[in-house]
């Protein structure tokens, strides 16, 4: 991005309807475009969305692929290298199925928090579609990327490119050394724990991917540095065992061990006693990885909000400013109308609550609110209601927001009446569901909060944590799942995980159900094929 | 911004990963191959296609909330009649509101495509041909072009520019062609000369020699017809092996389409085997009732002929066919024959001592296999044929043959004839 580009967005921010001199020639006829007119066509959406909207973006890359690649990085969670597992296979052998049968469509466009930010169009894609997918992905999407701060706090844009070649790289290396089937058996268990090795708050610990592989080779080093045969011969210092022995309270061990550790990957890797190096790398690996993507869980919505109202603007400016024809415009609308269609739910087509209907709906809203409030808007956001700065107001959203916060925060009645949304309450003590709240002035506020909780990602998954191991004895892993109102693990699935995990730790592992009132279940699992 | 073109990168990006999941799949796939290949048309049994095994194999298990019990909520939109309060009736089983929380559970079977390719491997994973000592035998079919030096004519695409300017250059060197750049400095010179007073002699022989120059360069050509080269070819035969597969078939009134149906999927396993093993298969059919005949395909197949059933016949033809056309020191030799198991009882004898004298020593491997329907199966010691080939099957392991009265033996039966040594147990568990 240069200069004078700043220069440009800061001067017409404030701008909203800037009346347009004679209209400049069309971009594009017909659906056929070529490089040069991908060009004209970036730096047209560059135009109004830096220029006139003020978006910050990386710089954009733009790969163009075809469908087979777009299906080869659908199963490679759409990132350009990935270490290899039988797991992504499955995935792709669906994908291609579904893709081959007609069942299912394939993406537009895969964007990539890096920097540069690496979108993929797809070589099918009309003019039309390029330029919408363009103002989606290379503006909408990057912008967010950019500037959220809950990407900021996590992810390492420049490092993950170089993160993702060193991790398979290592594994590729593993594999070499250790054999596939080992290293594919430790992968599987790693996977299986994946939802729950991630940090959830931000600590002391910083993120920096770039210097994760100097780290790696520098704690090799270190170990090899310190190795000295000679120390085997040594005999054990007797003076230590009574103290090892002594029994340490439980408070004190667990205050050692750091314990309650929710990111079980995290503490298996820096304390499985009977893990390898090579082992305890792969953990650290995948478990960064799922770091990396645990931002795009908590911002979905919103992240496809702002991408989906950005490339509306985008487009619709264009059109305004005689950019694309009539026709153009009109395919677009047809495509982005059924993009954020939201089915009913008494409607066979509902499947949950479409995240670009959300999201795309409440930065309209939220622009409504800033620049044509009503009085009841007034009252329920008087921050923003009429301060006229409708892009201003967005972006600020954008920045410091994610999905529970932002439905928390912005989610206006004007918004629940018009989506007619309700809550309903399904204890399964009763032998009704019962509809709790719906759009109406008592109601509100408990909608409201009722779908915040379904957007908040500590809450919709299972909070388990590890709480208690004695090293010095048994070395049994103690887990505990705080349930929530009553609501248990799948017998099935929790059984297998736990199996993974008490081969990685090398020991008994239980894993106990129980809130502050009761206990539901108990889960255990000894080793059976233990990692060493 | 940078536009890249990845359309070009080498695809496949995901075959790695899609083979360790076959493979990791690997017992679950072969089974629901073989399953699905039963059900199959002949045409169809080398195509790939959907496979659907159980999920439990490939299950990815996560620690997430179960489906059932629990007090949970969900938001919904559009809502037009409920207010605070109402009561609604749960919806079956699931618990969800309108589906809100089936969230991809319920994943019974785990169905996907295998290719041609794929499915071939799985389908024919473990079997082996029986007795390869002919497999070194080897036709001279194919010829490679090999480079061998050049030629002074041929197709202007074979010309060799580097070896013709070599000719050229050695040619124009010895007969002392003027080279371009001499007769330019040369006509510097002279133009320089005649600028200048008192040197018309110099000019004049200079231009004399410019003169003869000149001419000697009309002379000796650029290039001559007598430098072009052309690069040479020699073809150099290529050994393949190769294999003839013949199939023999009673064709006479008892040969019912069942019979004929089962008969055609057995051939057609045979050839699909065969294909792989060896570059090239050529297939023979000889179909015979009281006398043999060579056909084609179809009418092997389809058309129906009357008359006794005489099975030394058609072994003759084999040998006779096999004499003229396919050298048994250069051919891999297959026969597979199919019969309901009728022969003229006088023919017997003729027919074993064929079979032994002149059959078998030409062949790698005989498969005999008798059709019938399962209503026939149980009485009886066998029919006149099968009696009559039993010696020779216990003394010969080139032969072989099995009963088969129902389209899904022929499977289990074809790999019980080409087990691996050892491999023969996982195949028939497979089976079960």
């Amino acid at each position: 991005m240069s200069d004078d580009s700043v220069l440009t967005r800061r001067k017409k921010s404030r701008l909203v309807k800037v009346p347009e001199p004679a209209p400049s020639s069309l971009l594009f006829s017909g659906p056929d475009w070529n490089f040069e007119t991908l060009g004209r066509i970036f730096d047209a959406v560059r135009q109004i969305g830096e220029g006139e909207l003020g978006l910050d973006t990386y710089r954009t890359q733009i790969e163009v692929i075809t469908s087979e690649q777009m299906l080869d990085a659908y199963s490679s969670v759409g990132m350009p290298l990935f270490y290899k597992h039988w797991s992504f296979g499955k995935d792709f052998a669906r994908n291609q199925m579904m893709y081959n049968k007609g069942y299912q469509g394939l993406a537009y466009e895969i964007v990539i928090n890096s920097d540069p930010c690496i979108c993929y169009i797809m070589e099918e894609n009309s003019a039309t579609m390029q330029t919408l997918v363009l103002a989606h992905a290379a503006m909408g999407h990057n912008h967010f990327f950019k500037n959220n701060y809950v990407f900021r706090q996590w992810t390492d844009a420049s490092g993950i490119a170089d993160y993702l070649s060193f991790a398979k790289a290592y594994i590729a290396k593993c594999e070499e050394r250790h054999g596939v089937e080992a290293v594919e058996r430790l992968i599987d268990a790693a996977h299986a724990l994946q939802s729950h090795g991630i940090h959830r708050y931000p600590g002391k610990r910083s993120m920096d991917l770039a210097t994760e592989e100097r780290r790696e080779k520098e704690r090799r080093a270190h170990g090899e540095a310190l190795f000295n045969d000679l120390w085997r011969t040594v005999p054990q210092a007797k003076g230590k065992k009574p103290a090892t022995k002594k029994k340490l309270d439980e408070e004190r061990r667990k205050a050692i061990l750091k314990l309650p550790e929710e990111n079980i990957l995290y503490f298996l890797e820096k304390t499985a006693p009977r893990l390898q190096g090579w082992q305890r790398e792969i953990l650290r690996i995948i478990r960064l990885i799922a770091q990396y993507f645990y931002p795009q869980r908590q911002t979905k919505m919103m992240n496809e909000g702002c991408a989906t109202w950005t490339h509306h603007r985008i487009m619709t400016r264009l059109h305004d400013k005689g950019q694309i024809s009539d026709g153009s415009y009109l395919e677009f609308l047809h495509s982005h109308t059924s993009v954020v269609m939201q089915p009913e739910f008494d409607d066979r087509r509902y499947s949950g609550i479409n995240p670009y209907a959300l999201g795309f709906a409440m930065m309209q809203d939220i622009e409504r609110i800033s620049l044509t409030p009503t009085d009841e808007d007034r009252s329920w956001f008087p921050d923003i209601a009429g301060n006229g700065d409708a892009y201003g107001t967005l972006k600020s959203v954008w920045a410091n927001f994610r999905d529970e916060s932002i439905i928390s925060q912005y989610l206006s009645p004007h918004l629940i009446r018009k989506m007619g949304l309700f809550h309903i309450v399904d204890d399964h003590a009763e032998d009704e569901m019962e509809v709790a709240a719906i759009h109406d002035e008592r109601g509100y506020r408990e909608v409201r909060r009722a779908l915040a909780r379904k957007y908040d990602v500590a809450r919709t998954d299972p909070d388990i944590q590890v709480v208690d191991v004695d090293l010095a004895g048994d070395r049994r892993l103690e887990l505990r799942h705080n349930v929530l109102n009553g609501v248990t693990l799948e017998q099935k699935d929790a059984d297998r995980v736990l199996q993974h995990l008490a081969d990685l730790w090398g020991y008994e592992v239980r894993l106990v159900e129980a809130d502050d009132e009761a206990v539901y279940a108990e889960h255990k699992a000894e080793p059976m094929k233990p990692f060493a | 911004m940078n536009i890249i073109d990845r359309r070009r990168d080498p695809g496949g990006k995901s075959l790695a990963n899609r083979q360790r999941f076959i493979r990791r799949a690997r017992a679950l796939v072969r089974r629901a191959v073989r399953e699905a290949s039963g059900k199959r048309s002949i045409k169809d049994i080398d195509k790939g296609g959907d496979i659907v095994v159980p999920a439990d194999g490939v299950r990815e298990p996560v620690l997430r909330r179960g489906s059932q019990g629990g007090k949970r909520e969900y938001v919904l939109p559009g809502n037009k009649k409920y207010v605070r309060g109402d009561g609604i009736q749960r919806p079956d089983e699931d618990g969800g509101g309108s589906g809100a929380s089936a969230d991809g559970q319920g994943e019974d079977d785990f169905r996907f495509a295998l290719s041609d390719e794929e499915f071939l491997d799985l389908f024919l994973e473990d079997l082996e041909l029986p007795d390869l000592a002919k497999r070194q035998v080897l036709g001279v079919e194919e010829t490679k072009p090999v480079r061998a030096g050049f030629r002074s004519a041929g197709p202007p695409s074979s010309l060799s520019v580097s070896r013709t300017m070599r000719n050229s250059l050695s040619r124009r060197t010895a007969l002392g062609r003027p080279r371009p750049q001499d007769i330019s400095a040369m006509e510097v010179e002279i133009a320089r000369l005649d600028g200048l007073e008192g040197q018309e002699d110099k000019a004049a022989a200079l231009r004399a020699e410019l003169e003869r120059k000149r001419t000697r360069m009309r002379v000796v050509p650029f290039i001559d017809p007598l430098d072009v080269r052309y690069r040479r070819y020699e073809q150099i035969p290529r050994p393949v092996a190769r294999a003839v597969m013949f199939c023999l078939m009673d064709v006479s009134g008892s040969m019912d389409e069942h019979m004929k149906d089962l008969a055609k999927r057995f051939y057609s396993l045979l050839y699909l085997f065969l294909k792989r093993r060896y570059k090239r298969v050529d297939v023979v059919f000889i179909r015979h009732t009281h006398e043999a005949k060579e056909v084609d395909e179809e009418t092997f197949f389809h058309s129906r002929e009357s008359g006794g059933t005489v099975v030394s016949t058609a072994l003759e033809e084999m040998a006779r066919i096999v004499q003229d056309r396919f050298p048994a020191n250069q051919w891999n030799i297959y026969a597979a024959q199919a019969s309901d198991g009728d022969n003229l009882p006088m023919d017997n004898l003729n027919t074993i001592n064929l079979l032994k004298n002149a059959i078998l020593p030409l062949c790698q491997y005989y498969a005999y296999l008798e059709v019938g329907h399962a209503r026939d199966n149980g009485g009886g010691d066998g029919s006149s044929l099968w009696r009559t080939y039993e010696p020779v099957v216990a003394s010969d392991e080139r032969m072989a043959m099995r009963k088969v009265s129902h389209r899904r033996d022929i499977y289990p039966v074809f790999r019980e004839l080409f087990a691996k040594e050892g491999a023969g147990g996982t195949g028939a568990e497979a089976e079960a």
